[in-house]
């Protein structure tokens, strides 16, 4: 395998764990943010949080793998990011560690005001890390200042520009229409109402941001600055996104959350094929921008990296797919069938 | 504070607190599973119970090991780019294999075990708690590899060209002596630290005349596996020592304050330095043991630290070479003396096990010795640590060199104290269960929460 084979491959295999972390854990990203406002009762809660309860930590995983993957593939990528995006990735980091142990604490005591503190945990952690993460893929998109020795120059501040802002604004708001639909088809009884009336108006929302970031987008030249046009892929993102609705109303909550996974991944596609071969855009010299060609390892271990991920990503998509299919039925909230 | 001794400080901090969590999920999963499997064989209702009990343990523990193990993962890039990009050819592959192989199956695994209970079958329920504790201790292979990669590049050539070290063979990475020697000494210590929280917490509740039957089940358990574990933990620090003195002289000799060679080697009992730390003002020694130490014979070389220290000069240039050795020192004596205590102990109760220790007075100060093993624990990744000082990967890069060199003062004042405030916190929050579900015993553990009760009258089954 020629060595430029190897680094699109790889290029490929991240954004596809990144496709794979965003239609994942963008919807227990949406259902935690919505805990506090749409279940009243402990017991919705509980079954709120249950509808995720098996599977956000292996969501999650994909974040980890993502991040291991550009370590291992694209060394520079991963060091001038991070450390780059430091505070940005801190809140991030802060948002992902309330989160997770809330899940585990939340109902381990049950004085009310510590299931709420944890209970807005949940909430807060998931809104940051959604947040975050949407600024830093638009700020990707937009490109940041990057120097001659790919070192990241500017601060916390860079990112928090109009485009960072509305991404991660629209972000936020589109995991919670995703999340909302997953509800929709993991509950049941008056929550599955209730949460349908969530979703048609967030789905308002929704469309009108994200119509709002394509236009920007497009209108501050940010389209297609690598050698890849992503051609219909957004304009089928946008479609898909206002076919939501449209189930929505008929109460078709599997093709409504079909519709917002698809607008996630399409998303996605757009993003990666945007930059491609950029891995990061500098915004001080274009010359100075990381590509898949100066920051990636060495063949032998792309060979290696890539003989690792034929066995065994398979694997993981083959068990991980099992257990949603073991765990596809809707909760309710009868006390008798929580599981705490 | 310059940025250096920040990050320096950040990294230490999140990965020793990490690894307050760490051990005693890789030793309480296999206990777990062990005892859902006896309960699966025997239909004995006391293991299904003693696997509902110490399975609630585990997972508040569970829960803060993995949220700062994200951290981990990040902070590499965030915190040591210039590190990252020097050996992220060799030290990422380990890291993303560990994602890929190992947290995968921990975390899937896990999620089915605590939400399917009487939704999946018996079987695989049961095959799932073995998984999630395979998983997690795979991650603990894959995570030992890369650092013993550090402690002992293999495997690798120095491209002249971009000045950045490259893989160029994957089976002596995954080989190397090092990372294995590091994986035993930690697998063990990860048993014999759940094994002293078993031993503490039954005897907790035998002292009180509470699930006698259940808790001397555990306690005789947990003594038989923790004095095994602890022997392990012994040999794989022994013949740790003796590849470090081949590969680490250095890091050998500074644990030692061994200054100057000799032959036959004495070990230090008891060595005072002066105020600078770099030089021997009183000591009392054994002689030649730490000849015997370093070869498994009382008449060997060991070279001292100012050998070592001229002989890096002269091929690493000007520099000080030398780890903190009161640090090195001394955390090496704790974990020696706590491991040797543990082997004690353990060997102790075991005995007492066939009497009717259940009545005995001391088991009342039993529960102290639950602290032992988090010593050692913290003792031995400090020395390991420190003691490859100032190297960040041995005789490649230093530590100075490795740092993220956009980062400021002020950001990592925010992210210091902000970890801090976080983890600070969560450890409250932690404490507070396991102690209330501890001390709660096995009953509570079959429902929601200990005091959950009231909430719940009438729906109870």
């Amino acid at each position: 395998m020629s060595y430029e084979f190897l680094q699109t491959l790889w290029f490929i295999l991240i954004a596809v764990l990144w496709i794979g972390f965003h239609f994942l854990e963008g919807f227990d990203f949406g259902v935690g943010m919505l805990l506090p406002f749409l279940g009243k009762k402990d017991e919705e809660r509980r079954a709120i949080i249950n509808t995720i309860g098996s599977v956000w930590d292996g969501n999650e995983v994909w974040l980890l793998t993502a991040g291991g993957a550009t370590f291992a593939a694209f060394p520079h990528w991963y060091a001038t990011m991070f450390s780059g995006f430091y505070l940005a990735l801190f809140l991030l980091l802060v948002g992902l560690i309330i989160r997770g142990v809330a899940f585990e604490y939340r109902s381990k005591d049950a004085n009310p005001r510590w299931r709420n503190l944890f209970d807005w945990m949940i909430a807060v952690g998931s809104f940051l890390a959604a947040l975050l993460l949407g600024a830093a893929f638009a700020n990707l998109a937009r490109g940041v200042p990057i120097n001659a020795d790919m070192m990241y120059t500017g601060n916390l501040f860079t990112l928090l520009n109009p485009y960072g802002l509305l991404g991660g604004l629209t972000t936020v708001v589109i995991f919670l229409l995703h999340g909302a639909n997953f509800l929709g088809l993991k509950l049941e009884g008056e929550l599955r109402e209730r949460v349908n009336g969530f979703a048609k108006r967030l789905w308002i929302a929704a469309s009108l941001l994200y119509i709002a970031l394509g236009v920007f987008t497009y209108a501050a030249g940010f389209w297609a600055r690598g050698i890849v046009n992503p051609g219909i892929v957004p304009i089928t993102a946008v479609i898909v996104l206002l076919l939501t609705g449209f189930f929505l109303n008929r109460k078709m909550e599997g093709w409504a959350f079909i519709m917002t996974a698809l607008n996630i991944v399409l998303t996605q596609v757009t993003f990666f094929s945007m930059t491609f071969p950029n891995v990061m855009i500098s915004s001080t010299n274009p010359a100075w921008s990381l590509t898949i060609y100066n920051a990636s390892s060495s063949q032998y271990t792309l060979t290696v990296m890539s003989i690792v991920a034929l066995i065994f990503v398979p694997i993981v998509l083959a068990y991980q797919g099992w257990t949603y299919y073991m765990f596809r039925k809707r909760i309710s909230t009868d006390k008798k069938s929580l599981v705490y | 504070m310059d940025p250096i001794t920040l990050s320096r400080w950040q990294f230490g901090l999140t990965t020793v607190y990490h690894f307050l969590f760490v051990p005693l999920t890789l030793g309480l999963s296999w206990f777990v599973a062990f005892l859902q499997t006896r309960y699966y064989q025997t239909r004995d209702e006391t293991f299904r119970k003693m696997a509902k009990f110490w399975g609630k343990l585990f997972l508040i523990n569970f829960a803060i090991g993995v949220v700062t193990g994200i951290v981990q993962e990040f902070q590499f890039g965030m915190n040591w780019s210039e590190y990252s990009r020097y050996v992220g050819d060799i030290f990422g592959a380990p890291l993303a294999v560990e994602a890929l192989l190992a947290f995968f199956m921990e975390s899937t695994f896990l999620g089915v075990w605590i939400f399917g209970e009487g939704k999946v079958p018996e079987k695989v329920h049961l095959a799932a708690i073995w998984l999630a504790a395979i998983g997690s201790n795979l991650s603990a292979l894959w995570i030992l590899l890369a650092n013993g990669w550090m402690q002992h590049p293999v495997g690798y050539v120095i491209n002249e060209v971009t000045d950045r070290a490259e893989l160029v063979n994957f089976f002596a990475l995954v080989g190397n002596p090092k990372g294995w020697l590091f994986f035993w000494h930690t697998i063990a210590a990860g048993l014999t630290t759940a094994s002293f929280l078993m031993l503490g917490v039954s005897a907790y509740h035998l002292a009180r005349k509470q699930n006698v039957d259940l808790f001397k089940r555990s306690f005789q358990m947990a003594a038989i596996v923790g004095l095994i574990a602890s022997t392990l933990v012994f040999f794989g620090g022994h013949t740790n020592g003796q590849y470090m003195y081949e590969t680490q002289p250095m890091k050998f000799s500074a644990i030692e304050a061994h200054w100057e060679t000799s032959q036959p080697a004495a070990f230090s009992i008891l060595t005072i330095g002066d105020l600078s730390g770099k030089q021997e003002v009183w000591s009392i020694r054994m002689p030649a043991v730490l000849s015997f130490l370093a070869c498994n014979n009382f008449n060997c070389e060991v070279r001292g630290v100012n050998d070592i220290q001229a002989e890096y000069e002269s091929t690493y240039g000007p520099g000080d070479y030398v780890p903190l050795m009161v640090v090195t020192y001394w955390t090496f004596r704790f974990m020696m003396v706590v491991g040797f205590l543990m082997m004690l102990i353990s060997f102790l109760f075991l005995l007492a096990t066939r009497g009717r220790y259940e009545n005995a007075k001391w088991m009342k100060r039993v529960p102290l010795v639950i602290a032992l093993p988090y010593i050692a624990n913290m003792s031995g990744w400090i020395l390991t640590e420190m003691g490859r000082q100032p190297w960040i990967v041995q005789g490649l890069l230093t530590v100075e060199k490795a740092v993220s060199p956009n980062l400021t003062t002020v950001d990592l004042l925010i992210s210091l104290i902000g970890y801090t405030v976080v983890y600070g916190s969560l450890a409250v929050a932690m404490f507070y269960l396991m102690r209330k579900f501890a001390v709660a015993g096995p009953d509570a553990a079959m429902h929601e929460s200990v005091d959950a009760a009231p909430a719940s009258v009438g729906s109870q089954d």
